[in-house]
């Protein structure tokens, strides 16, 4: 069975120091050492304000003192609900200087899902970010019989709230700075007793499926897996990361303040949740994360930008950007490109990409990530053809983010990387990506069923997603375990890694791939009416409607080549060589949401339309070269309307794996 | 939890007129400190003219006004804004060519001290003056939650968020009295309920007097201490809103129901 593991740092390299086992130990050690450096930025009243470590440090400890004078014990949960603001960062690390465990909630969350997560936490004390947050907390208090007390950041439109367990921020850290007037030795006592063994954060998963389930991480989980990436990555000091992301997700809490703690970069949050793509501008963070859906609009705002722009800057976008696909992302990857082709990207650099870059504050990125779920290719290489090096990281909470991150200058936009150094991929026999990681949680929060489910006796640790590790030691994520399924003579059958592989091409907008439990894997294709039309007509060809337009044979030709080349690609992969496509049609109609074969998030809904076109997957798989169907249509206007067609099936030619020695398709 | 205080503020017996058109007729009315005011009425009814008359946007032929214990005929804007008098109009009376920031800035241009030449300097203490200012513009960017329009040129902002902005420019007169000129109009329900929240805030926070003009009967009964009511140029109503709802001329007014006897 494969085993995938990077090689480079021991794991002996990783482990902690004793001090600094902890992050109030690493934020003391860094205000003594690194005491002027910045640690936090946050634009307030139109100017970026910062903190020093050192005075991040006082906040922290004046903050912990002061939760120490309301009560606040070990083993006590601190509740935080709000934006990214330094004052909830900070009471993170106070919480753990107490030996407390942050829990923070999706701020945006409604009151009777923070009620949940609080209740199940047993929270009793509550940082809120502003008088939204408390309105919640105030809603749900009755229900909430252990919270004791609440502390707001900012105090707008809060002067009339009267109660006793409301305090202010600034009175909690004035509080706190009374208490170690008499206390002088408490705090420096509580963080010494603190361990890497001990829980640093819960992290409640969203869960799609029943309710959210609270992943508790250790110090020693979530500083060994930073370290981790940032010895590989090339983390420095004088990196700059924007906060953006919800607090209450794990990779925020590692990418902004874990890593920040570990590396000394300076994190900074910005001035409103509307404000994210005027201050990622200003501030050019160096180091940057978003899921593939931001990539996405700011993509989409871009070209709806340039399709404004006066004619000479579109034909210059236009032009270069063609030459940027060509040669860009080769040349990031450090791949040889002719001269020519590295001349003319030098001069689109200075026409086009860096201006470009400069506008979406991208001018300074040496390392972007984008996680969470599987990136349009055609985004990817956008970004990685105009220089930025954007990488997929693959992980979960319940590893402390890192199990697998594209290295530099070996980028396969199908693949999600090797292993971070420390991490140990394995592939169970039903497909599932199995692994092993010093990041591994500690369990879920009175949840033991759960926990036990996920983590074996072996130490490995179950992810959901069914994957592969290809022959370049590559990770590719395929789908979630519990859709792969298995050909007849078993062969391993993903179908949503066959769709996107097809979609890939431009002339294919959608594709159903059938094979469970048959003997072959066949596709029902819908061509993409822009790319073919504006294709046909280049090539001369006439067509009427639609329909016309994918029955014509040189389109099946087109679809054919594509259908070959993703064989191509499956052959190169063992585990997937026995499910390439042997047969396959191109439909009549657009699969539409209106119809109900598309969610409206624009994913093909297998099994609705496996039955409505039944008669046409039958003849896939009887051997006939031709089906007809009558199907019932939506129009836009509501209307029904009734298709018929008689579609044409082609057979497809499955691909010989690749002789070892060639060099396998990208 | 409110402290409304005495009136700082009295129409007497205010009559206006167009040549033949009469807008106004013998209308009486105090505004007092801290309070919300709405002033209602169907088109027509001398709303607006009353605001105009109170700024001295109009002279009334008759009756006097009452500010700060002076009492005259004729108030001008210009006095009106330098005694602490704010306003915002029916129609945004934005600069639509200038960021949101920038008219903001105009807002504080009667409490600056440098004369335009200081000011083109931009050095010294003008340039200390404008930072403070610029400090203040800030604080209402803030306030009114308009930070990622700071930049943008009004013109180009929709009409909700322009009308955000000129609440912003009246708020950095730091007025005593504000007075909005339907504030709500032509808003969608989501962009009322945050001005409103506005509007509240501001009375709140910064203990501003408030009188505005409105027609969303929901608006004004949620946020109003007092309601006027205006009709024919004439105020038939003058009242806390639960009252005034109720009252049987303002139904007639508002329903166009002819008087009986």
């Amino acid at each position: 069975m494969a085993v995938a593991q990077t090689e480079g740092a021991s794991p002996a390299a990783l482990q902690p120091g004793p001090a600094l086992d902890t992050f109030p130990k690493l934020l003391l050690d860094r205000a003594r050492r690194h005491g002027d450096r910045p640690a936090m930025r946050e634009k307030e009243l139109g100017i970026w304000q910062s903190w020093s470590w050192a005075a991040a440090a006082r906040e922290v400890e004046d903050f912990a003192t002061g939760l120490a004078g309301l009560g606040f014990r070990r083993g006590d949960k601190l509740g935080i609900a709000g934006d990214n603001r330094p004052r909830l960062y900070w009471a993170m690390t106070a919480a753990q200087c107490l030996g407390g465990v942050p829990v923070p909630v999706y701020q945006d969350s409604v009151a009777a899902e923070m009620e949940f997560v609080l209740a199940h936490a047993e929270v009793r004390f509550i940082l809120a970010e502003d008088q939204e947050q408390v309105d919640k907390l105030l809603s749900i208090r009755e229900r909430l019989p252990l919270l004791e007390a609440i502390v707001y950041d900012d105090p707008r439109g809060m002067r009339h709230y009267a109660y006793p367990f409301l305090h202010a921020f600034d009175a909690v850290q004035e509080r706190g700075r009374r208490f170690a007037a008499a206390n002088p030795d408490f705090l420096a006592g509580e963080i010494a007793k603190g361990k890497g063994a001990d829980l640093a954060i819960m992290v409640y998963t969203s869960g799609t499926t029943g309710q959210p389930k609270g992943v508790m991480l250790t110090f020693d989980n979530v500083i060994i897996m930073a370290r981790s990436a940032i010895a590989s990555e090339g983390l420095r000091e004088d990196d700059e990361v924007l906060a953006y992301l919800p607090m209450a997700w794990v990779g925020d809490h590692v990418f902004s303040f874990a890593q920040s703690y570990c590396a000394g970069f300076c994190v900074s949050c910005p001035e409103s949740g509307a404000t994210v793509m005027i201050d990622l501008k200003e501030l050019g963070p160096t180091y940057f994360f978003a899921p593939p859906r931001i990539w996405e609009n700011i993509l989409t705002q871009v070209m709806i930008r340039m399709e404004d722009a006066a004619w000479l800057k579109r034909e210059l976008f236009r032009y270069f950007l063609g030459v940027a696909r060509r040669a860009g992302s080769r040349i990031l990857g450090k791949e040889t490109v002719p001269l020519k082709d590295r001349l003319l990207y030098a001069i689109g650099d200075v026409l086009v990409y860096g201006p470009l870059r400069n506008a979406l504050g991208m001018s300074r990125i040496r390392l972007a990530y984008t996680a969470g779920e599987a990136i349009g290719p055609d985004i990817f290489t956008f970004y990685r053809s105009l220089g930025v090096n954007i990488k997929q990281l693959y992980g979960m909470t319940e590893c402390s983010v890192f199990l697998c991150i594209q290295p530099d200058g070996a980028v396969k936009p199908d693949a999600v990387g090797t292993p971070v150094p420390g991490v140990e991929i394995k592939i169970a026999e039903n497909g599932e990506v199995l692994y092993r990681s010093p990041g591994v949680f500690a369990g879920y929060y009175k949840n033991l069923a759960a926990t036990a489910e996920a983590k074996r006796p072996d130490g490995w640790v179950h992810s959901g997603d069914a994957g592969f590790l290809g022959a370049d030691g590559h990770l590719r994520i395929v789908d979630r375990a519990k859709d792969v399924g298995k050909l007849k003579d078993g062969t391993l059958f993903a179908p949503k890694f066959i769709e996107n592989k097809l979609k890939f091409f431009p002339w294919i907008k959608e594709a159903v791939a059938f094979g469970a439990e048959r003997a072959f894997a066949a596709a029902l294709i819908n061509v993409d009416a822009d790319a073919v039309r504006n294709w046909a007509e280049r090539a001369g060809i006439t067509y009427g409607s639609y329909q016309e337009l994918a029955g014509l044979e040189p389109v099946y030709d087109l679809v054919a080549d594509c259908v070959d080349q993703v064989n191509r690609d499956l052959a190169s992969e063992p585990h997937l060589a026995g499910s390439q496509i042997r047969r396959f049609l191109i439909l009549h109609k657009e699969l539409d949401a209106d119809d109900g074969e598309l969610t409206r998030t624009r994913k093909v809904r297998r099994a609705f339309i496996a039955e409505r076109f039944a008669p046409l997957v039958d003849a896939l798989y009887s051997g006939a070269m031709s089906a007809q169907i009558d199907s019932e249509v939506t129009f836009e206007d509501g209307r029904t309307g009734r298709l018929k067609a008689e579609l044409k099936i082609r057979d497809a030619k499955p691909m010989p794996a690749p002789a070892p020695a060639a060099q396998p398709a990208a | 939890m409110k402290r409304i205080g005495q009136p700082i503020l009295k129409a007497d017996h205010i009559s206006l007129s167009f040549g033949g058109v009469k807008a106004l007729a013998d209308i009486s009315l105090e505004i007092r400190a801290h309070e919300i005011l709405a002033i209602i009425g169907p088109n027509g009814a001398g709303k607006t003219s009353m605001l105009n008359v109170i700024n001295g946007f109009y002279h009334p032929q008759e009756g006097t006004i009452t500010w700060k214990g002076a009492t005259r005929r004729r108030m001008r804007p210009h006095q009106a804004a330098e005694q602490g008098i704010a306003r915002t109009f029916q129609n945004v009376a934005l600069f639509r060519g200038m960021t949101t920031l920038d008219n903001i800035m105009t807002g504080r241009l009667l409490r600056m001290n440098r004369n335009f030449l200081w000011q083109a300097l931009h050095w010294g203490p003008a340039l200390k003056e404008e930072l403070a200012h610029r400090a203040f513009a800030e604080r209402i960017i803030d306030f009114l939650e308009i930070q990622a329009i700071r930049k943008i040129p009004v013109g180009q902002l929709p009409y909700g968020l322009q009308k955000r902005v000129e609440l912003g420019r009246a708020l950095a007169m730091e007025p005593e009295l504000l007075l909005l000129d339907e504030p709500m109009a032509g808003m969608n329900v989501e962009e009322k309920e945050d001005m409103s929240r506005f509007v509240l805030d501001v009375n709140d926070e910064f203990g501003t007097t408030i009188a505005l003009i409105e027609h969303d009967m929901g608006v004004v009964m949620d946020i109003s201490d007092r309601v006027v009511v205006l009709d024919y140029g004439r105020k038939i109503a003058d009242g806390p809103p639960e009252v005034v709802r109720t009252d049987r001329d303002v139904i007639d007014a508002y329903l166009g129901v002819p008087h009986e006897g």
